[in-house]
C-alpha cells in the first residue's frame, strides 16, 4: 500500500499501525519457534546426560563393545557395549521390512494400479484402521498369536522362544505396512496418466505398465516409504519389548530372545535405575544413538519424497 | 461443462471467426486430397455408443476407416471426438465404469469379441496423445520401450530405433544425442518421438488424439507433413479441432456434433456425417456442417 | 504393411504376440499383488479376532467391576478404573497444550511466516520432528518436566509430553487444510478491507476447522494409545484412586495392558485383552468422529 504524499484528511489512505494485530502474529510466530524448542530441548537432554555417561564409559567401548550387560542395584558396574542392542534393532528393522516391504508394496501397486473403487474404498480405511493400532495391542497380538499359534507350529516347540526376534519382527512389520503402502501409492498415483496411456497405447500389460513405467517413475517416494518404514521400525518400543524378549545378544537366529535399543529404554526406566547411576544415564546413551539412527533416516526420506512431488508438478 | 451457446464456439478456429461468418476456411486443392480412392475398410463401425456410467457419450457411429488414408475427426469440443478414437484401440476401457455399445469389425473382425485381447488390439493400433507424453527416460530408450516389453527381437535394436526416428523425421535432430533424456527436447519435437515410439512396434493404425493442439504453427507444419508421409504405410485417423488441419491433411472427414438433451444437462456425440474432405469443406452435405465450418455455429 | 499373414482374429486373439511366459507373469503378478493386498487385510482381521476372543469373556462376565475396580494382584479382581481415569485427563490435557499451539503454529507457517530460511529450517524440524521415534519424547519429557521443572512423575507431566509428540503431526494436518482453503476468500476479504489477521480469523480458519479437527482427533487417538513415552516419564499401574489434579500421579490403559500382558498368569493376558478391547472401542470412535467431521462438513472448493 503506498502512501499519497499529500493524505486527504478522511483516514483511508494512511496505514493503520494495528498493536493488536502484531501481537497476534508474534504469538504465532512463538507457537511456530516452540518445535523448534522441542528439537533443541531433545538434543541438551540426550547430550546432557549422555555426556555424563560417556565420562565414565569411553565412546568408543560404548560404540565398539559387544557386551551389554549394566549390573542392576546398588553395583554401578557393567559392561556397556552398545553392538548388542543395535544388532537387535537391525534384526527386527530387517524382519520387518522382508514382511512389510513386499506387503505393502504389493497392496500399494494394486491400489494405484489393479484395485476398482470399490476394492480401494474398503482398503484404504482397512490400512488407516491397522496403522492406528495401539503399539502394545499390537505386541498383546505378536506374543498371544504369532509365537503360538504361527511361528511355533511351523517352526517348532522347541526352536521358537517364547520371547523371540521374528515375531516382534512381524508384528513391527505389520505397523510398517501401512507405512510403506500409503506413501508409495501417493508416489505412484502422482505419476500421470499420460506416461500409463503412452504404455497402454503400445499394447503393454497392466503388469509392465506398473513394472517398467509407474514404479521406475515413482522410484523416489518409494524408496522414502521403506527408510520411513526402517526408521519407524528401529524406532518401535512396544511391540518389540512385548515380544522380542529383553536379552541383549548378538545373534542372528530370529527364535532366540533379543534386546533393541528402544526396549532397553523401556526396561530400564520401568526397573529401578537410580539418577546418577550409570545405568540411569546409558539410558540418555542409547536414546542418543536410536535419535541419531531415526534423524538420519527421516532427513533422507523427508529429502525423497520432496523430490518426487516436486518431479510432476 | 458450460451450457452457454456462445461458449460452444471455442473450438471454432479464431482465424475463421474473425474472418467473418460466411467465409470458408481456404482449401489446399494438391492432388494428393483432390483424388481420395476407395481403399478397402480398415475399420467398419455400426451404430457405436459408449457410456461413462449412465451418462452416454456418443450415440450411434456408424462410418467406415478406409486403408492407407488419413481420415480427420472434427467438431466441436464435447462432441465425443476423442471418446471415439478411443474406441478404436480399446483405450476406454481403462477408464472404470465404461461401456460400449454397438460394433467395430477390424478387417472384418469384431474388435470387442470376447476372444479378442485388448492389449494385442492397442499393439496393432498404436496411439499418439494430445500432449507429447515421452517417458521420463532417454530419446532411445522411449524408442527402444515398445519393441522391449512387447518381445519384438529386432536383428539390431539401434537399427529399429534409428529407423523409427528416422520414419518421425527427427533423426537427423537426435542422433548425435540419442542417450539424453527425452525432456531434452522442444514440444515438437516430443511429439514426433511419441510418433516414433508408437511406429516402433509396428503397428498397423496410427490413431492421433489432436496431437498438434500443444504444439506451435511451426512444429504443427513438421508432424502435418510426417502424416502425409506415413500414410503410405499406414492408415492415420486424426482428431483435431483446427479445420484448417483437417482440409490440409486429410482425405476424408467426419463431422462429429453434440446433441444437448435432457435441459441442456447431457451432451451426447454424434457423427452428422463423413466424406471427401473437399466436400465436406466445399459442399456440406448436413446444414450443421456448413454452420461449423463457416463459424456460424451455435 | 496391411497385407494379412495370418488370419485377423487369430492376431488379435490372447497371446498372438504376447508370449506364454509374459501372460504367465501377468497372471502371477497381479495374483500376487491381491494375495498381498489381501494378507494385510486378514492380519488386522487376526489381530482384532485375537484380542476380542481372548477378552470378550473376561469383559463380558462382570463390566461393571472391571471398569469400576481398582488394579489387583487377583486377575479376576482386577479393573481398570485408574487407567480410564488416567487416560481420560490425558487425552483432555493433550487437546488442551497441543491444538491452540500446533494451530497457531500452522497458521503462522501457512499464513504469515516470511519465505526465507529461519521458516524453511523450521518446516523441516517439524518433518523431522514428526519421525521421531515415541519413545525419545519420552526421554525428553523425563529430562525437561519430571526432573528439571520438577513435576514427577504427573498427569501434567505426561500430558505436556503427548502434547509435544501430538504436535508436529497436528501442525502438519492443520497446514494441509489452511492450503485447502483458496486464495480466492483471502483476496475477498482484503478486498472488504480486512487486515490478514482478520481474514484469517474470521473466513480461512473456519474453513480450515473441519480439516484441522480431523487431524487433531487422529494425533489425540494415536496419543492416548501410546505406552512407551508414559513408561518413560514413570507412569505407574498401582493406582488406587482416580486422580483430581494435574499434579497427581496417574495410571493409563495402554500402560496397564502392557503391565498386564507381561505378567505369567493367563487370566492377566484376558484381563490385558480386555482393556484392549475397552482401548479399541475409544479409538473406533473417535475414528468415527474424525471421518464424520471430514465427510459432514468438509468443503468442496
Amino acid at each position: 500500500m503506498a502512501i499519497p504524499l499529500q493524505a486527504p484528511d478522511i483516514g483511508i489512505a494512511r496505514r493503520r499501525s494495528r498493536p493488536g494485530e502484531r501481537v497476534i502474529v508474534g504469538l504465532l510466530a512463538l507457537c511456530g519457534l516452540l518445535s523448534v524448542l522441542v528439537t533443541v530441548g531433545i538434543v541438551l537432554v540426550l547430550a546432557g546426560e549422555a555426556a555424563r555417561f560417556f565420562a565414565k564409559v569411553p565412546i568408543v567401548d560404548f560404540l565398539t563393545g559387544t557386551r551389554w550387560a549394566p549390573s542392576g542395584g546398588r553395583v554401578d558396574a557393567g559392561e556397556f557395549g552398545v553392538l548388542p542392542l543395535i544388532n537387535g534393532s537391525l534384526m527386527i528393522a530387517a524382519g520387518s521390512l522382508l514382511v512389510g516391504l513386499p506387503l505393502g508394496l504389493a497392496t500399494a501397486v494394486y491400489l494405484s494400479e489393479y484395485a476398482p473403487a470399490r476394492v480401494r474404498g474398503i482398503v484404504k480405511p482397512v490400512l488407516e484402521i491397522l496403522a492406528g493400532i495401539p503399539t502394545v495391542v499390537v505386541g498383546f497380538f505378536a506374543l498371544n498369536f504369532i509365537t503360538p499359534s504361527l511361528l511355533r507350529p511351523v517352526f517348532g516347540e522347541g526352536r521358537v522362544f517364547i520371547f523371540n526376534a521374528a515375531a516382534g519382527a512381524i508384528a513391527v512389520g505389520l505397523m510398517i505396512l501401512p507405512v510403506i503402502a500409503s506413501i508409495s501409492e501417493d508416489a505412484m498415483r502422482a505419476v500421470p496418466n499420460a506416461l500409463r496411456e503412452a504404455a497402454f497405447g503400445m499394447g503393454a500389460s497392466r503388469r509392465v505398465v506398473a513394472l517398467r513405467v509407474v514404479m521406475p517413475a515413482a522410484l523416489s517416494g518409494i524408496t522414502a516409504s521403506v527408510i520411513l518404514g526402517v526408521s519407524r521400525a528401529v524406532g518401535e518400543t512396544m511391540a518389540v519389548t512385548i515380544a522380542a524378549g529383553n536379552t541383549p545378544r548378538l545373534t542372528t537366529n530370529f527364535f532366540e530372545s533379543i534386546q533393541t535399543l528402544t526396549a532397553y529404554i523401556a526396561q530400564t526406566v520401568s526397573g529401578e535405575a537410580a539418577a546418577g547411576s550409570t545405568r540411569y544415564q546409558s539410558l540418555f546413551a542409547v536414546g542418543a544413538t536410536l535419535f541419531v539412527i531415526t534423524l538420519g533416516m527421516n532427513l533422507l526420506s523427508i529429502r525423497l519424497v520432496r523430490r518426487f512431488r516436486q518431479a510432476y508438478q | 461443462m458450460s451450457q452457454n451457446p456462445l461458449t460452444l464456439n471455442h473450438d471454432v478456429n479464431d482465424a475463421t471467426r474473425s474472418a467473418g461468418p460466411t467465409r470458408r476456411p481456404e482449401v489446399p486443392t494438391s492432388p494428393d486430397i483432390a483424388v481420395v480412392p476407395d481403399t478397402d475398410p480398415v475399420f467398419q463401425i455400426s451404430d457405436l455408443s459408449f457410456f461413462y456410467g449412465a451418462f452416454r457419450a456418443i450415440r450411434d457411429v456408424s462410418m467406415d476407416v478406409r486403408g492407407n488414408q488419413i481420415t480427420a475427426v472434427i467438431g466441436p469440443s464435447g462432441c465425443g471426438k476423442s471418446t471415439f478414437i478411443r474406441c478404436l484401440n480399446r483405450m476406454n476401457e481403462l477408464i472404470p465404469g465404461t461401456r460400449v455399445a454397438g460394433r467395430i469389425d477390424y478387417h472384418g473382425q469384431d474388435l470387442y469379441a470376447d476372444d479378442v485381447d485388448p492389449i494385442e488390439v492397442r499393439r496393432r493400433i498404436g496411439m499418439v496423445f494430445q500432449k507429447p507424453n515421452p517417458f521420463p527416460k532417454s530419446i532411445y530408450d522411449n524408442v527402444a520401450f515398445g519393441p522391449k516389453v512387447n518381445g519384438l527381437k529386432p536383428a539390431s535394436m539401434d537399427d529399429l530405433v534409428e529407423e523409427s526416428l528416422r520414419r518421425a523425421a527427427l533423426w537427423d535432430e537426435v542422433k548425435d544425442k540419442v542417450k539424453k533424456s527425452a525432456f531434452s527436447l522442444s514440444g515438437g519435437q516430443q511429439q514426433r518421438l511419441c510418433i516414433a515410439r508408437c511406429i516402433a512396434v509396428k503397428p498397423e493404425v496410427i490413431l492421433m488424439d489432436e496431437p498438434c493442439s500443444a504444439l506451435d504453427p511451426l512444429a504443427t507444419n513438421r508432424i502435418e507433413e510426417l502424416m502425409i508421409e506415413l500414410k503410405q504405410d499406414y492408415t492415420i485417423v486424426i482428431v483435431t479441432h483446427n479445420m484448417q488441419q483437417a482440409a490440409r491433411v486429410s482425405d476424408r472427414t467426419a463431422f462429429f456434433t453434440a446433441e444437448v438433451s435432457d435441459e441442456g444437462r447431457e451432451r451426447t456425440g454424434v457423427l452428422v456425417e463423413l466424406d471427401r474432405t473437399e466436400k465436406i469443406f466445399t459442399a456440406p452435405g448436413d446444414r450443421r456442417t456448413e454452420d461449423y465450418i463457416t463459424g456460424r455455429f451455435g | 504393411m496391411t497385407a494379412v499373414a495370418l488370419p485377423i482374429a487369430a492376431r488379435l486373439r490372447r497371446g498372438a504376440s504376447r508370449s506364454r511366459l509374459g501372460l504367465l507373469l501377468d497372471a502371477v503378478f497381479s495374483s500376487g499383488l491381491f494375495v498381498g493386498t489381501f494378507l494385510g487385510v486378514l492380519a488386522l482381521g487376526l489381530l482384532l479376532w485375537t484380542v476380542y476372543d481372548r477378552g470378550w469373556e473376561r469383559l463380558a462376565s462382570d463390566p461393571s467391576g472391571f471398569f469400576a475396580n481398582f488394579v489387583s494382584r487377583f486377575p479376576a479382581r482386577a479393573g481398570i478404573k485408574a487407567a480410564l481415569y488416567g487416560t481420560a485427563w490425558l487425552m483432555g490435557l493433550t487437546a488442551l497444550f497441543s491444538f491452540p499451539i500446533g494451530v497457531g503454529a500452522a497458521v503462522y507457517l501457512e499464513e504469515f511466516a516470511p519465505r526465507n530460511r529461519l521458516t524453511s529450517f523450521v518446516e523441516a524440524n517439524i518433518a523431522n520432528l514428526a519421525g521421531v521415534p515415541s519413545v525419545v519424547y519420552g526421554i525428553l519429557g523425563l529430562g525437561v518436566f519430571v526432573r528439571f521443572m520438577r513435576m514427577g512423575p504427573s498427569l501434567l507431566a505426561g500430558g505436556l509430553t503427548l502434547a509435544l509428540m501430538s504436535l508436529p503431526l497436528i501442525i502438519i494436518a492443520a497446514r494441509e487444510s489452511l492450503r485447502a482453503v483458496p486464495v480466492s476468500i483471502r483476496l475477498a476479504a482484503y478486498a472488504l478491507g480486512a487486515t490478514k489477521w482478520q481474514a484469517v480469523r474470521h473466513h480461512v480458519l473456519p474453513a480450515a476447522m473441519p480439516g484441522t479437527m480431523t487431524g487433531v482427533i487422529l494425533s489425540l487417538s494415536r496419543a492416548i494409545g501410546e505406552t512407551a513415552p508414559l513408561i518413560v516419564i514413570g507412569a505407574a499401574v498401582s493406582i488406587f484412586n482416580t486422580p483430581d489434579d494435574v499434579r497427581d500421579p496417574f495410571s493409563a490403559l495402554p500402560v496397564l495392558i502392557f503391565n498386564w500382558t507381561s505378567r505369567p498368569q493367563p487370566a492377566f493376558a484376558e484381563a490385558a485383552a480386555a482393556a484392549g478391547i475397552v482401548l479399541l472401542a475409544m479409538l473406533l470412535a473417535m475414528n468415527t468422529v474424525a471421518i464424520f467431521l471430514r465427510k459432514r462438513f468438509a468443503t468442496r472448493w
